[in-house]
C-alpha cells in the first residue's frame, strides 16, 4: 500500500509538551512582570525564546514531512480546514474589541452624557460631561490624559489602506506566479508584499509617536485611546506576524520550496495576509473614519 | 519510502513516559483527558466541601470571607474548564474517530498540545491560591470593577483564562477538521452518531466564543495596568460593557457544557431501549438552533444591570425560545424510550436521571427567563440549584453514563454492575438532597456566594450540605470502580452491549492501539442511527 | 455541641415533620408588600404551575414507560423512528405555552419599568461594605451599617452563637425610611464595585453599578420592616451589607426626617469639641467596628497580603506618620476607600485615637477633632 493511500498520522512528538511548557513559562514571566518581580523579564524572554524555538523545531518537522512526501490530499485538506477555522477564531477575538468600541459609541458615552436611559446617570452624576465622539474630554476630565486632537482618517491611515490593499494584490500576483510556476515573479511578488507590510508597520509606529507624543493621545486618554490603542495595537501586531510568515514562505520560495500544486504553507499565510487586510478595512472605516 | 517501513511504523506502539507525553494516538490523549478531568473533578469537589462545610451552619466556622470567595471562584473556574470541559473533549478523542471509521484526530500532534497546555493552566490557576493577596475571589464572571482589586494572583489569572483558551480552541478546530475531513466513504452528515453531531456543533460554539472571553480578559489586563478606561464610567466606558461579553462567551460556553452531554444520552437511550432513536434528523436541527440561538440570549444573565426595557424583552423572548428546541431533545428522548425493551444498566440510569433531572434545571431555567420574575431569582440560591441542576445532574451526570457505557470498548473488561448501581443511586440521591433545598433557600431570599447567612437559612442549608458531602464521598465509589475495571473482570465483547449500534462496537474490546487505518468499508446495517 | 447534633438529627428525620412545619421554613417566593411584588408572585407562580404541569406529563410518560417497556417484561422493542405529526405538535405546544407566559411577563416589565410620578427620591449607593442612602427632596444623607451585634456573632472564634440572634446579617445601625403609599423612586449606584440592591418584599432587585445610575420605583402598601441583602458579590464583605427599609406613615417619616437632621446637627457640633482619652477610645471602638473592622479585624491585625494590619504597624505607631494615618482615613489609599465624606471629624479623630491606642499600639497618642480637620483640604 502506497504512503499516500493512509492518512498520514505522525510519530510521537516532542514539540506538543514542549510547547506548552513554553506557553507557561512565557505567561509566568508576563505575569511576574506586571506583578513587578525583579526577575520578570529574565522569565519571559526565556519563554519568548522557548516558543520561538518550538515554532522553528515544530514547522521544521512539519516542512520536512511535507517534502518527504507523507502527506495526502486528505491531510492537506485538514491543514487547511485547520487554518481557515483558526483565521474565524481570530476574527471573533477582535470581535470582542469591535464589540467594546459600538458598546462605548452607541451606548455608554450616550448614557453618560445623558441621552436615551441614561437621564439619571447624567444628572446625577456626570452633570458636566458632554457625550461626544472622538471623546477628548471623559466624564471624569481628572486623571485623564486629554487629547488635543485625534488621527484623522485621510492622512496616514488612508495611505496605509492604499498599502495594505495594495500588498493583498501582490501577494495574489505572487500565488498566479506560482501556480504558473514562474519563480523568479513569484520571489519578487512575495518580496514586494513582505515590504509593504513592513512598511505599514513602519508608518503606523510613526503615526503612534506622533499621537502619543503631539496630541496627547494615549492608552489612559479615556475609551477613545482605549479603543483606537487596542485596535490599531492588535491589528498592527498581527501585520508584524503576518509579515514575519510571509519572510518565512519567502525565504523557503529562494530555498526552491512549493510546487504548482503543493504549497499549502504559501496559501495558508496568503489566506491570513487577506484576513489582517480585511480587519484593517474594518478599522479604518470603524475606528479613523466615522 | 517504503512499504514495509511504513507499515512497520504505524503497528508498535510507543512505551513508558512517552509514550503518553509525546502522544499523537486519539485514544491515549483521550485517555489523558479523561484522568485529568477526574482529578480535576476531585479538586474542584473538595473545594465544593469547604463551601458546603462553611455553610453547614449559621456562623463562620471554618474560612476567612476571602478566601470563602477564593473557593467559590476556584470551585467554578476548576469544573468548568478543568473538569467537564476537558472530560467533554476527552470523550470526543476517544469516541469520534471510532464511531466516525478515523484512523486519527486530523491534527494528531495539535491535539496532544491541546491536552498538554491544560496540566499548566491549571498550575498557574491554583498557584494563585497561595499567593498575596490570595486566589482570584470575585467569583468566576471576574466582573470589574471587583477583579480589579485582586492581588498578585489577577495577571495569573488572566493568563489562565488565555492558556486555557488556547488549548480548547485547538481543540474544537482538531475535531471540526475530524468530522468533516476523516469520515469513513459512506458516513455521510446525516449518518454520523449523534454523539459526533453535538460535538462538532460544540466545536463551532468554542471557536466562536473563546476568542471573544480572551479579547474581554485582555481588556481587563490592560484596564488594570495601562490605564485603559474600557470597564470604568469615568474614562467613558461602563463595568457592564465587560458582562455583555463576558456572556456572549458565557451563554455558549453554558451549551458546549451541555450539547455533548445531549449527545452521550441519544446514544445510550436507544442502546438500552433497543429502539432507534426518535427523531434523528429533529435532535440535530434541535442541537443546531440551540446553538444558534446561544448567541442571541447573553444578557439573561444580567437583566437586573438595568438595561433598556427593549433589550430586557429581546433577550427575555429569546430565552424563553429556547426552551422549544430543548424540549424536542426531551420529548424526542421519552419517545425512544416509549415502547422499546428497556434494561436499567448504569449508564442507562445515568441516562434517564440527566433527562428527568436536566429538564428540571430546564425548568428553573424557563422560569429565569422571565425577566420580571428573574429580578427576584437573579443571583439567589435559586440560579445556584438551576445550574447545577443542568451542570451536575446533567453533565456530569452524562459523563458518568458515558464513563459507563465505554468502559468496556476502553479496558477490555466490564466494569462491576452492582457497585455501580449503588454508585448511581448514592449520587443521584445525594445530588437532590444537595441542590433540591436550594431552590427553596433562593426563593426564601438567600442571596449566592455569601460565607455566612441568617438562621432562617439553616435547616435547608444543613440538609444541603449534607447532600453535598454524601455526593462528594459517593464519588470515590466511581474512581474505585473504574480502577477495578481498568485491572480485570469480565471480559468484554466487541459489542459490549447487546443494543449498541455504531463503528466503535466493530472493533475489539479493548480498542487496538491503532484502527480504522484504511477507511471501513459500511454497510448499510452498520450506518443505522 | 450537643445542639448542633440535635439540628442534624431534627433535619435528618425533616419527612417525619406535619406540612404546617414545613411550612415555616420558607419554601416559597414571598409574596411581598407592594402591588408589584404581588404581581411578581403571581407570575411565578404561573410560571411554577406550567412548568409542574408540563413535568408531570412528561415524567409520567417517562415512568409509564420504564415500567411498562422493559425487556425483563418480554416485550419485543417496536421500530418506528419519527412521526412528523407529533414532532410538529411538540414543537408548536411549547411555543404556544411561552407565548402564553411573555405576554403577561412584557406588561408586567413595562410596568415595573415606569419611574414617572414618583413623590421622593432616594439614591442609595453601594460601599464596601455598606449602604449610603441620599434623600434627595429632604437633603438628608445616611449610611446604613451592619448592626453591631451581627458583627461581633460573625467573627470567625468558637464563643459565639448567631443563632441567638434573629436578625443575624439582616439587621443594620441605620434602616432606610420610606412612607408607605407613596411612590418613591429609588436609583441605585455604587462607590466602588458593583453591588445589588435588594429587599425581596419589594419584588425586585437591582444592580448598584459604579458610575452609573439604575432607575427604579416602589410603593410599599403595609407598614414594617423589611430586610435584604447585597445580592452581588462585591469582596470579603459581601455577605454582610444588609438592606433594612422601615415602612412608616408619611407623619411618621416626616416627623423621623427632622429628628434625624436635628440629630446629625447635634452630632456634627459634639464632634468638633474636644474629648477625653476615655470618650475617644468608646466611640473610636464603635467607629472601628462600623466601618474598620470587616478588613482589619477584631484584633486590628487584617489579612495577611490583602488588609494591612493596624497592630504594630508603621502608619499607626510612629509619631511621624500620624498626619498620614489620619490623612489616609481621610482621602483612602489604594483599597482603602476614602471615609472623609461618611465619618465627621470626631469620628475620624476618636478612630485614631483608636487605633493608635488599641491593639498593643499604646503610643498614647490623642487626636482631636481640630486635628482631623486641619488636614482636610
Amino acid at each position: 500500500m502506497a504512503a499516500k493511500d493512509i492518512y498520514y498520522v505522525p510519530e510521537g512528538s516532542k514539540w506538543p509538551i514542549f510547547g506548552s511548557f513554553a506557553l507557561f513559562v512565557l505567561f509566568i514571566g508576563g505575569a511576574l512582570l506586571f506583578n513587578g518581580n525583579a526577575n520578570a523579564n529574565v522569565v519571559l524572554y526565556i519563554g519568548i525564546a522557548l516558543v520561538a524555538y518550538m515554532f522553528v523545531g515544530w514547522f521544521n518537522d512539519v516542512i520536512g514531512e511535507s517534502r518527504s512526501g507523507k502527506y495526502n490530499g486528505q491531510v492537506d485538506v485538514s491543514f487547511r480546514m485547520g487554518m481557515g477555522w483558526f483565521i474565524f477564531s481570530e476574527v471573533m477575538f477582535f470581535a470582542a474589541f469591535f464589540g467594546a468600541l459600538y458598546y462605548a459609541r452607541m451606548y455608554s458615552i450616550p448614557w453618560l452624557g445623558g441621552l436615551g436611559s441614561g437621564t439619571a446617570t447624567h444628572e446625577f452624576l456626570w452633570s458636566a460631561f458632554e457625550a461626544a465622539w472622538p471623546l477628548s474630554v471623559t466624564p471624569d476630565p481628572t486623571n485623564y490624559d486629554q487629547p488635543s486632537d485625534v488621527v484623522p482618517a485621510f492622512g496616514v491611515p488612508a495611505i496605509n489602506t492604499l498599502i495594505l490593499l495594495t500588498s493583498g494584490v501582490t501577494v495574489t500576483f505572487a500565488h498566479w506566479a506560482l501556480k504558473n510556476n514562474k519563480r523568479t515573479s513569484l520571489n519578487l511578488w512575495l518580496a514586494a508584499t513582505v515590504i509593504l507590510g513592513f512598511v505599514f508597520v513602519f508608518f503606523q509606529a510613526e503615526e503612534y509617536i506622533h499621537a502619543y507624543n503631539d496630541l496627547n493621545l494615549k492608552l489612559s486618554s479615556g475609551i477613545y485611546g482605549s479603543t483606537f490603542y487596542m485596535l490599531t495595537g492588535f491589528h498592527g501586531f498581527h501585520v508584524t506576524m503576518g509579515a514575519i510568515m510571509l519572510l518565512v514562505i519567502l525565504l523557503r520560495t529562494i530555498k526552491g520550496h512549493f510546487s504548482k500544486k503543493d504549497h499549502f504553507a504559501f496559501e495558508a499565510v496568503a489566506w491570513y495576509w487577506h484576513f489582517v487586510d480585511v480587519v484593517w478595512l474594518g478599522l479604518f472605516i470603524f475606528v479613523y473614519w466615522i | 519510502m517504503s512499504t514495509v517501513a511504513h507499515e512497520h511504523d504505524h503497528h508498535h506502539a510507543p512505551t513508558g513516559l512517552k509514550r503518553w507525553i509525546f502522544s499523537t494516538n486519539h485514544k491515549d490523549i483521550g485517555t489523558l483527558y479523561l484522568i485529568f478531568s477526574l482529578m480535576m473533578f476531585f479538586i474542584g469537589g473538595a473545594m465544593a466541601m469547604i463551601i458546603r462545610a462553611e455553610l453547614f451552619q449559621p456562623g463562620l466556622q471554618f474560612v476567612d470571607p476571602q478566601f470563602y470567595n477564593s473557593m467559590v471562584t476556584v470551585h467554578a473556574l476548576i469544573m468548568i474548564f478543568g473538569a467537564v470541559m476537558p472530560a467533554g473533549v476527552g470523550l470526543a478523542n476517544w469516541m469520534i474517530p471510532l464511531m466516525i471509521g478515523a484512523p486519527d484526530m486530523a491534527l494528531p500532534r495539535m491535539n496532544n498540545m491541546s491536552f498538554w497546555i491544560l496540566p499548566f493552566g491549571f498550575a498557574l490557576l491554583i498557584s494563585t491560591l497561595f499567593m498575596n493577596g490570595g486566589g482570584p475571589a470575585g467569583g468566576w464572571t471576574m466582573y470589574p470593577p471587583l477583579v480589579l482589586q485582586l492581588g498578585d494572583a489577577f495577571p495569573f489569572l488572566i493568563f489562565t483564562v488565555h492558556i486555557l483558551g488556547v488549548s480548547s480552541i485547538m481543540g474544537a478546530i482538531n475535531i471540526i477538521a475530524t468530522v468533516f475531513n476523516m469520515r469513513a466513504p459512506g458516513m455521510t452528515l446525516m449518518k454520523m452518531p449523534l454523539f459526533v453531531w453535538t460535538w462538532v456543533i460544540t466545536a463551532f460554539l468554542l471557536i466562536a466564543s473563546l476568542p471573544v472571553l480572551a479579547g474581554a480578559v485582555t481588556m481587563l489586563l490592560t484596564d488594570k495596568y495601562f490605564g485603559t478606561s474600557f470597564f470604568n464610567a469615568a474614562g467613558g466606558g461602563d463595568p457592564v460593557l465587560f458582562q455583555h461579553i463576558f456572556w456572549f462567551f458565557g451563554h455558549p460556553e453554558v451549551y458546549i457544557l451541555a450539547l455533548p452531554a445531549f449527545g452521550i444520552v441519544s446514544t445510550i437511550i436507544p442502546t438500552f431501549a433497543r429502539k432507534p432513536l426518535f427523531g434523528y434528523a429533529s435532535m440535530v436541527y434541535a442541537t443546531a438552533s440551540i446553538a444558534i440561538l446561544s448567541f442571541f440570549v447573553w444578557a439573561h444573565h444580567m437583566f437586573t444591570v438595568g438595561m433598556p426595557i427593549k433589550g430586557e424583552l429581546f433577550f427575555m423572548y429569546a430565552t424563553m425560545l429556547i426552551a422549544v428546541p430543548t424540549g424536542v431533545k426531551v420529548f424526542n428522548w421519552m419517545a425512544t424510550m416509549w415502547r422499546g425493551a428497556m434494561t436499567f444498566e448504569a449508564p442507562m440510569l445515568f441516562s434517564i436521571a440527566f433527562v428527568i433531572l436536566f429538564t428540571i434545571g430546564g425548568f428553573s431555567g424557563l422560569m429565569l427567563g422571565i425577566t420580571p420574575v428573574d429580578f427576584q431569582y437573579h443571583d439567589t440560591y435559586f440560579v445556584v440549584a438551576h445550574f447545577h441542576y443542568v451542570l451536575l445532574t446533567g453533565a456530569v451526570f452524562s459523563l458518568m453514563a458515558a464513563a459507563y457505557y465505554w468502559l468496556p470498548k476502553w479496558t477490555g473488561y466490564m466494569y462491576d454492575e452492582k457497585l455501580a448501581k449503588i454508585h448511581f443511586w448514592l449520587s443521584t440521591i445525594a445530588a437532590n438532597v444537595l441542590f433540591f433545598p436550594q431552590h427553596f433557600l433562593g426563593l426564601a431570599g438567600m442571596p449566592r456566594r455569601i460565607p455566612d447567612y441568617n438562621i432562617v437559612f439553616a435547616d435547608f442549608n444543613m440538609i444541603s450540605s449534607i447532600g453535598g458531602f454524601a455526593y462528594g464521598i459517593s464519588q470515590l465509589l466511581f474512581v474505585y470502580i473504574v480502577i477495578k475495571c481498568a485491572l480485570g473482570g469480565k471480559k468484554a465483547k466487541a459489542q459490549a452491549w447487546e443494543g449498541a449500534k455504531g463503528l466503535e462496537w466493530t472493533v475489539p474490546s479493548p480498542a487496538p492501539f491503532h484502527t480504522f487505518e484504511t477507511p471501513p468499508k459500511l454497510t448499510k446495517s452498520m450506518l443505522e442511527n | 455541641m450537643t445542639s448542633i447534633y440535635k439540628k442534624i438529627l431534627q433535619v435528618l428525620f425533616l419527612a417525619t415533620l406535619p406540612l404546617t412545619v414545613l411550612a415555616d421554613w420558607g419554601l416559597n417566593m414571598r409574596e411581598g408588600v407592594t402591588p408589584i411584588s404581588q404581581k411578581v408572585y403571581d407570575m411565578h407562580m404561573v410560571s411554577l404551575w406550567v412548568v409542574t404541569i408540563i413535568g408531570i406529563v412528561v415524567f409520567g410518560i417517562m415512568f409509564w414507560s420504564i415500567f411498562h417497556h422493559r425487556k425483563s417484561r418480554g416485550v419485543k422493542p417496536a421500530k418506528f423512528s419519527h412521526s412528523t405529526t407529533v414532532e410538529i405538535i411538540w414543537t408548536a405546544i411549547p411555543l404556544l405555552i411561552i407565548i402564553g407566559l411573555a405576554i403577561p411577563a412584557t406588561k408586567l416589565l413595562i410596568e415595573m419599568d415606569d419611574t414617572s410620578d414618583t413623590a421622593l427620591t432616594v439614591k442609595a449607593v453601594g460601599y464596601q461594605w455598606k449602604w449610603k442612602y441620599e434623600y434627595l427632596e429632604d437633603d438628608l444623607t445616611i449610611y446604613s451599617n451592619l448592626d453591631e451585634k451581627s458583627v461581633e456573632l460573625s467573627q470567625r472564634v468558637d464563643s459565639v452563637n448567631p443563632m441567638e440572634h434573629p436578625d443575624y446579617l439582616l439587621d443594620v445601625d441605620e434602616p432606610l425610611v420610606l412612607p408607605t403609599n407613596t411612590k418613591i423612586r429609588i436609583l441605585t449606584t455604587a462607590n466602588d464595585v458593583i453591588h445589588a440592591w435588594w429587599v425581596p418584599d419589594l419584588g425586585w432587585k437591582r444592580d448598584a453599578i459604579p458610575g452609573f445610575i439604575n432607575d427604579n420605583w416602589t410603593m410599599i402598601n403595609e407598614p414594617g420592616t423589611y430586610r435584604g441583602q447585597c445580592a452581588e458579590i462585591c469582596g470579603k464583605g459581601h455577605g454582610y451589607m444588609p438592606i433594612v427599609v422601615k415602612a412608616v406613615s408619611m407623619d411618621e417619616y416626616k416627623t423621623w426626617v427632622a429628628e434625624k437632621k436635628q440629630e446629625q446637627v447635634a452630632a456634627a457640633e459634639a464632634s468638633s469639641k474636644e474629648m477625653s482619652m476615655e470618650e475617644l477610645m468608646t466611640k473610636g471602638e464603635a467607629v472601628y467596628k462600623a466601618n474598620c473592622l470587616a478588613c482589619h479585624q477584631a484584633n486590628g491585625e487584617g489579612v495577611q497580603g490583602v488588609f494591612p494590619a493596624i497592630a504594630g504597624s508603621q502608619l499607626a505607631t510612629k509619631p511621624e506618620n500620624l498626619q498620614a494615618h489620619i490623612t489616609q482615613i481621610i482621602y483612602g489609599k489604594n483599597l482603602m476607600p476614602a471615609f472623609g465624606e461618611q465619618l465627621n471629624d470626631g469620628d475620624i479623630a476618636s478612630v485614631v485615637t483608636y487605633t493608635r491606642n488599641a491593639f498593643g499600639n499604646d503610643t498614647g497618642d490623642v487626636v482631636q477633632a481640630a486635628d482631623v480637620a486641619a488636614e482636610r483640604k
